[in-house]
């Protein structure tokens, strides 16, 4: 099955994308889904009193069903829209970081958090007083059972932990560490932006308290994201942003506020992006979490075999299988990132070059930066030669340099 | 692709002669592109009006590198005028006001970097030296 025909960018331009990690290109499922909307049900949700804004009001609604549904919360006001993840997790650090948070509390995250939930919690212990610990990656960048147990303490209120690391692809087991982190009274953020793509989550079985994704990352439009909040905590948060619909009662000098999931929901919405989550999602389940990983794993386990026979590419990705995800991290020994994607570019191959967000990780590994190949369902073993065939092509014009330095 | 990735630059950006450590700089100035990484420091030393010796240190991609080392083969033994108006010539190709290739001979091997401005992702890694020490120099 060719899903690239779905994908009109990927069809128009000739490239090999490799860079769905950042974000994944758009089916035209989506597109369509967007151009619909405003051509037939465009007004502003839970404002009019009339069918037209009453259409929009349901659709929006209904989406958040869907994606309660989706990721099996369990109810639909355990949704709530936002910008992206990092907005979700500014939400977390703000309205239960700061008020929940108190001197020697301890938040505990893990080395291969994005800075999108690591830099919000700097803030967040230097405000509060609390202590930020990490649990560190061992040789293999995965976090071994006695990191976890050692760094997550009785004084642990708050542990945050990326699904799966955007920068080395490792699967951590989130439900593990929720497990034990409960045990120690702590609540758990689970960064599920990397994951939600490829893999089937249920919020109810790993026991997550809070849980983040951008829409942009599985086939929906950028500027939406989702945070998913266990109702008792988020009914005992203070609202992030203030403003509009997010109100029950306004007087001069004090305002009540609306319930759940209006309360987190200041301001007329994305809805062009909430519809177009939903139809991404329709996308996802249509082609099923099973199809999808059976070919990521054939694409992804042919890449990772032909970039080892490059003796001079270095990977950075964990020997065991079951716990990789579709991300490969590598270097041309030698030569700088930004050059091999530069001179990939060039063939028409799209990879990231740089930190990716990452710099305490990529600093504890003792690098600057990485290229980095993402992987998603439309990518065939023909991206994969592509790419080993531009990688030779680098390579071959830097050979004799790298030799003589 | 070539064009841009040439013998002069590689040799610059793998092998430099002017990374170093100067012995008595009367400058220090380090140059940091946060979005890639990329770090240089770079060191001067004035002979009254004229810039004696630079050096650098630090790491960053082969163009970032190899700037950084032709820009100190092209401002060395230049006065501080000289210096500025050549700074300020590069910028401007770079950015693609300048095209004129008579105006562009004051640059000297530096001229090797004018493709770069037909991609615009690698425009800061050419600039970082050339504006650290604008900074020196202002």
């Amino acid at each position: 099955m060719n899903y690239k025909k779905d994908f009109p960018l990927i069809e128009n331009k000739d490239i090999t994308y490799l860079d769905s990690g950042a974000t994944t290109q758009k089916p035209i499922q989506v597109i369509e889904a967007i151009e619909n909307f405003y051509k037939k049900y465009n007004a502003n949700p839970h404002r009019g009193a009339y069918s037209l804004s009453m259409d929009a009001t349901e659709i929006y609604e209904n989406t958040r069903t869907k994606i309660s549904k989706f990721i099996n919360a369990r109810y639909r006001e355990e949704i709530i829209f936002s910008k992206n993840a990092t907005e979700s997790l500014n939400l977390i650090a703000y309205s239960y970081g700061l008020d929940n948070l108190k001197n020697n509390d301890e938040i505990v995250l893990s080395i291969m958090e994005h800075h999108s939930n690591l830099v919000p919690w700097q803030n967040v212990a230097k405000k509060t007083g609390a202590k930020l610990n990490y649990m560190y990656i061992n040789d293999e960048f995965e976090l071994s059972d006695e990191e976890i147990e050692n760094k997550i303490t009785d004084k642990t209120k708050i542990v945050g932990i990326t699904h799966v690391s955007n920068v080395l692809g490792t699967i951590n087991n989130v439900e593990k560490i929720i497990k034990y982190a409960h045990k120690k009274g702590a609540v758990v953020i689970v960064d599920a932006s990397q994951s939600i793509p490829h893999m089937k989550i249920d919020v109810q079985k790993l026991d997550a308290d809070f849980l983040v994704f951008s829409g942009h990352k599985m086939l929906a439009p950028l500027g939406i994201g989702v945070l998913y909040g266990k109702k008792e905590i988020l009914n005992d948060m203070n609202p992030f942003l203030m403003g509009g619909d997010m109100i029950e009662y306004v007087h001069e000098q004090t305002t009540t506020y609306a319930p759940l999931p209006n309360k987190f929901e200041a301001g007329t919405q994305n809805v062009e992006g909430v519809i177009g989550l939903g139809t991404a999602i329709d996308y996802i389940e249509n082609i099923g979490y099973d199809k999808i990983q059976e070919i990521e794993a054939e694409v992804v386990n042919y890449a990772k075999q032909e970039l080892s026979k490059l003796d001079y590419i270095k990977l950075y990705i964990t020997p065991n299988e079951k716990n990789h995800s579709s991300v490969i991290s590598f270097n041309i020994e030698g030569v700088h990132p930004h050059d091999v994607a530069s001179i990939l570019d060039n063939y028409g191959v799209c990879v990231r070059s740089g930190n990716h967000c990452a710099q305490p990780l990529l600093r504890y590994i003792g690098i600057d930066s990485t290229c980095r190949a993402s992987f998603y369902f439309y990518n065939t073993k023909e991206d994969v030669d592509k790419l080993v065939d531009a990688l030779h092509k680098a390579y071959n014009m830097f050979e004799k340099y790298i030799k003589k330095g | 692709m070539e064009d841009i990735y040439n013998e002069l630059i590689m040799e610059h950006s793998m092998n430099s002669y002017n990374k170093k450590k100067l012995d008595h700089a009367d400058f220090c100035e380090i140059g940091h592109n946060p979005n890639c990484g990329d770090e240089i420091t770079l060191e001067l030393k004035m002979n009254g009006n004229i810039i004696e010796d630079m050096a650098f240190s630090g790491h960053g991609c082969a163009i970032s590198q190899a700037s950084t080392s032709i820009m100190i083969d092209t401002l060395k033994g230049k006065t501080i005028e000289q210096a500025k108006e050549i700074i300020k010539t590069f910028i401007e190709m770079i950015k693609r006001e300048i095209t004129d290739e008579e105006e562009l001979k004051k640059l000297e091997d530096a001229i090797a970097f004018k493709n770069v401005s037909n991609m615009p992702a690698r425009v800061k890694c050419a600039l970082l030296a050339w504006h650290t020490v604008e900074d020196i120099l202002k």
